[in-house]
């Protein structure tokens, strides 16, 4: 039965989000006026989400490749060769609009898109990380939004069984109306069994598997691709409804059917849905597709094409199957109770012909499709940054009670522990975990090797904010150097980069130069960036959120036996720092929580140092010589230390001198990178010396362990002394308060 | 000793169960579909962990009338070894093996984290090669994992010594602050009348080997193996 259709018009267009720049070029690339289910497919494909049409031209300067890479950016995930045999596959994504307008399942599907972006190249999740920020947790509506998303987060990731093992979650006002809810997922995979997203042989035939079809989310992408008012949660029928326990069975069915040898290509339905599928995997192979959309399975009724085609209901993929094995990947779908149905057909030439009902309703160049248009809008600095950046923050009071401000910066919401959100979530299930949240980076071994992979995720946005070059780099620094803290050499990265509009320069400046920043650091570091995700528009009402680029790192350590974790293992164990004294307060942590200002210039980067404290740290847990090591992040060399002394299973004191002249808070607190805490037994503190001496980098022993105080002494003449306990329930309530 | 691991659709300690079978226990160990009628040559049934069925309607609700569990309930009146974790425990009480319920967390929250368990009863094949009062340290992973009885049915399993392992605190002491999820009388597992089916909320499988989670799931690992290996009687009954 035909369904009656909306004309197609300049004004229709505009509201699914094209410009009249874009409908003139679909009329020119197909040399007539689109039907309706065509203008569907050009308004999700060149959607921001999907086309990447404004950051291209910068994500061109980042570096993909390295002997490792198995496969870099343009799948559905990166892959790494990790030795003996094994890849590993990751990828970061951000679903921060759909979390914002109904964070549970916003945050849900979030976990269950980037679950299949992985176990589609055959690949099988051993951890998910999670980087969210919110606004201020004094605000009822933030909270809602907290607790919203973590247990959207824990639903999904707990009942498909793939443990939580890392992320972080820091809080700023600029987040209040744009949450952002980042999602990195990392799997195993045979390195001669990765699948890829393509749509290879002509006459091969195209399978739709898993979950059902319905209204849910249509247009997500495009959704995802405008800034929100005040009217937002009109929006919230865009938003996808999970299955977790589908997504489950589809893992196993999907992994099952590719070990048959029936399934050629396979690409998830996430994005644009159906519409995605049939033109990014025809794309890659230079083919086409013809698909008849009465045969995919549907949960509502009388579904048009156009709803067809752009649904993003969950749990759903894309397979073709070698011709003549159709019954092999049937059979394998049935025993798991799903749905399998063949609803097209590879072809030679390269369009996409769709048809319902047996009537043509879209016939488009694919070439059309997948490249969408591209951008080189204007970039502008900020005229006001540079006064922000020239705000010295040392004109403003120096505190009293240098023990107390400790306290009140360990207490404050973003270093707290976040105990209360990791506990609901499966940290364990696989029994891979050898280091789970609440060290530098948390520890997977490789079952059937001596390997294991260390993981972290990072991203300051204040001092992106700051120095979006700088500071994006940093935030590069600050991963790698958590992964190789753990004793890890990292080989790869993923980045989710959120940003206002990419329309406005201002905007679209901060992400180039963090573009450089993070091309920069990856360069020196060695570490190529294997695929990642752009998320535009994170603006409610005109007010952008920081620039906030997250990346996650993955690395390989070569002896599962040799790690470290960042906590104290026991009393009089000599300490030292390394890395250069160059640190700052502008736009640190110490300075937003206590005098409310982001402001002031970011201490100096060196990334050669910086290679080289990463690969001291290294040389220093394979020798076995660090019995800890953390990172100088957030609150400075202070908070570092307090940490180290508080979050292991027994707290450990630590009695320390600094040798840096300054005021006393710009010593404890201030925030420089390349600067590491290590621990060491002091009958090997010689061969200690001698590593560091090889390793050419700035070191020096500040103190010992022991005792039930944090006593930090400095040159300059300031004192701090506090008891253990009182940074203990500071740091254990900072966060958790708000959410009791 | 030889092993069978039920995976249902949504089973996810499967993997895990199976691992600590093979290559810790050394011991033979095959995957059993919960179709199967026919649980074929095995010792002892292991129900892993895991969102069974989605865990719809009830967790537990609907495994607990597939066939398989038919065919674990003949194999348990036979005096076969039933050893049911976390979804396991669930399944087992939803199949009437064990009774009470298993009830959404206290809290309202999912719950992964350490516990301490006491060890009430020695007396079954899976505690055998503890002490009484002994002390092991076991992750949970549970939203619904507290532990439910009317009046009567805790006074009976009371009366027969069927409280295995209770949450308590590190020195064995089992208070309120103990209890992560509410479960009544602390109660972590509980075993049938005839002690060969064990019901427990923790996660043994995850603490079977020193460089993940300790060794003390082992140590109820190791009592089920050497209970068979000094006397039969638990596979001759």
């Amino acid at each position: 039965m035909p369904v009656a259709e909306p004309k197609v018009t300049l004004d229709l267009a505009r509201g699914l989000g094209l410009t009249a720049d874009e409908y003139d070029r679909i009329f020119k690339q197909l040399g007539r006026e689109p039907s309706y289910t065509e203008l569907g497919l050009f308004s999700a494909l060149w959607s921001e989400h999907c086309a990447y049409k404004h950051s291209r031209v910068f994500l061109k300067r980042l570096p993909t490749t390295g002997v490792r890479v198995l496969q870099g950016p343009g799948e559905n995930a990166g892959a790494i060769d990790i030795g003996d045999g094994w890849a590993v596959v990751f990828k970061m994504e951000s679903h921060n609009h759909p979390s914002f307008i109904e964070p549970f399942q916003g945050a849900a599907t979030g976990v269950g898109g980037i679950l299949r972006d992985i176990f589609t190249m055959g690949a099988r999740p051993i951890a998910i990380l999670d980087s969210l920020r919110f606004g201020d947790p004094t605000d009822p509506k933030v909270r809602h939004l907290v607790a919203g998303v973590v247990s959207g987060i824990s639903w999904y990731g707990n009942c498909f069984g793939c443990p939580t093992v890392g992320g972080e979650i820091a809080f700023a006002p600029e987040y209040t109306g744009n949450p952002l809810v980042n999602v990195m997922c990392v799997g195993l995979v045979r390195a001669d069994k990765i699948f890829r997203g393509r749509a290879e042989g002509v006459g091969n035939p195209v399978f739709y598997v898993g979950n059902k079809t319905g209204r849910d989310g249509i247009h997500g992408a495009t959704m995802a691709s405008a800034t929100f008012d005040d009217k937002a949660h009109e929006q919230r029928p865009t938003v996808q409804v999970g299955d977790p326990f589908t997504e489950k069975l589809l893992l196993e069915a999907c992994l099952e059917a590719m070990a048959t040898g029936a399934v050629l290509g396979i690409q998830d339905m996430g994005a644009a849905g159906l519409a995605c599928c049939t033109s990014e995997m025809p794309a890659r192979s230079g083919t086409g597709m013809e698909v008849e959309l009465s045969a995919v399975p549907q949960r509502e009724e009388a579904m048009t094409p156009y709803e067809l085609l752009l649904s993003e209901s969950q749990e759903r993929m894309l397979l073709v199957a070698a011709r003549g094995r159709e019954d092999d990947v049937r059979r394998v779908f049935a025993k798991w109770e799903l749905d399998a149905v063949q609803v097209g057909t590879v072809i030679r030439d390269p369009e996409l012909i769709v048809r319902h009902q047996g009537r043509e309703v879209a016939r488009v160049p694919i070439d059309a499709l997948a490249e969408g248009p591209r951008y080189e809008k204007p970039i502008a600095e900020p005229a006001w940054l540079a006064d922000r950046r020239a705000f010295d923050p040392l004109t403003l009071p120096e505190p009293s009670d240098l023990g107390a401000a400790l306290v009140a910066l360990i207490g404050s919401p973003t270093l707290a522990s976040k105990e209360w959100a990791f506990r609901q979530y499966d940290q364990q299930v696989g029994i891979n975990s050898l280091v789970t949240p609440g060290s530098d980076a948390a520890v997977l071994r490789v079952k059937g090797t001596r390997r294991a992979l260390a993981v972290a995720t990072d991203g300051n946005a204040r001092q992106v904010f700051i120095d979006p070059r700088r500071g994006a780099a940093m935030a590069v620094c600050e991963a790698t150097r958590n992964v190789s803290c753990a004793g890890a050499l990292p080989v790869g990265l993923t980045d989710c980069l959120n940003f206002g509009s990419p329309e406005r320069p201002e905007i679209l400046w901060q992400f180039a130069e963090a573009v450089d920043g993070i091309a920069d650091a990856c360069r020196a570091l060695q570490v190529p960036v294997v695929g990642g995700n752009v998320s535009f528009y994170n603006e409610t009402s005109g007010q952008a959120v920081l620039p906030t680029p997250v990346v996650g790192v993955v690395g390989v350590l070569e002896d599962a036996s040799r790690l470290a974790t960042q906590w104290f293992k026991d009393q009089g164990h000599r300490i030292a720092l390394l890395g250069p004294d160059d640190v700052s307060l502008g736009a640190s942590e110490y300075v937003w929580t206590r005098h409310g200002k982001l402001a002031g210039a970011l201490a100096p980067l060196d990334l050669g140092t910086e290679r080289r404290v990463q690969a001291a740290v290294r040389a220093a847990v394979a020798a076995g010589l660090a019995t800890a090591a953390h990172d100088c992040a957030e609150g400075g060399l202070a908070v570092a230390l307090a940490e180290s002394c508080i979050t292991g299973p027994a707290s450990i004191g630590a009695d320390v001198s600094v040798e840096a002249q300054g005021r006393g808070d710009l010593v404890l607190f201030g925030e420089g990178p390349s600067r590491v805490v290590v621990a060491v037994e002091p009958p090997r503190a010689r061969e200690f010396e001698a590593l560091m001496a090889e390793s050419a980098i700035p070191w020096r022993w500040i103190g010992t362990t022991g005792g039930d105080r944090l006593v930090i002494r400095t040159s300059g003449g300031a004192v701090v002394s506090v008891g253990l306990g009182e940074i203990d329930s500071a740091w254990r309530s900072g966060f958790e308060r708000h959410m009791a | 000793m030889k092993f069978g691991v039920v995976v249902f659709p949504g089973t996810w300690s499967d993997c895990d169960f199976h691992h600590v079978v093979s290559e810790v226990l050394h011991q033979p160990v095959k995957y059993v579909w919960h179709r199967e009628r026919d649980l074929g040559d095995v010792d002892c049934i292991i129900l892993p962990g895991g969102f069974s069925y989605g865990d719809y309607l009830r967790a537990g609700a609907v495994a607990g009338r597939s066939p398989v569990v038919d065919a674990i309930r003949d194999f348990a009146a036979k005096g076969g070894l039933v050893l049911g974790s976390c979804n396991g425990f669930q399944i087992l009480c939803e199949a009437g093996m064990l009774p009470g319920a298993l009830q959404r967390n206290e809290c309202l929250q999912y719950r992964c984290q350490s516990t301490h368990l006491v060890v009430d009863n020695v007396e079954t094949p899976f505690t055998r090669g503890l002490r009484a009062g002994q002390v092991l340290t076991m992750p949970i992973s549970h939203g619904e994992g507290k532990y439910y009885a009317d009046a009567p049915t805790l006074a009976q399993l009371r009366a027969g010594k069927r409280i295995v392992f209770r949450y308590a605190t590190p020195e064995g002491e089992v208070t309120r602050a103990a209890n992560p999820n509410g479960s009544l009388e602390n109660i972590a597992g509980i075993v049938n009348e005839a002690g060969n089916v064990l019901g427990m909320m923790p996660h043994p499988e995850r603490a079977a080997e020193t460089v993940v989670g300790g060794t003390d799931g082992l140590l109820m690992f190791q009592s089920l193996l050497g209970s068979l290996v000094e006397d039969g009687t638990f596979l001759k009954r």
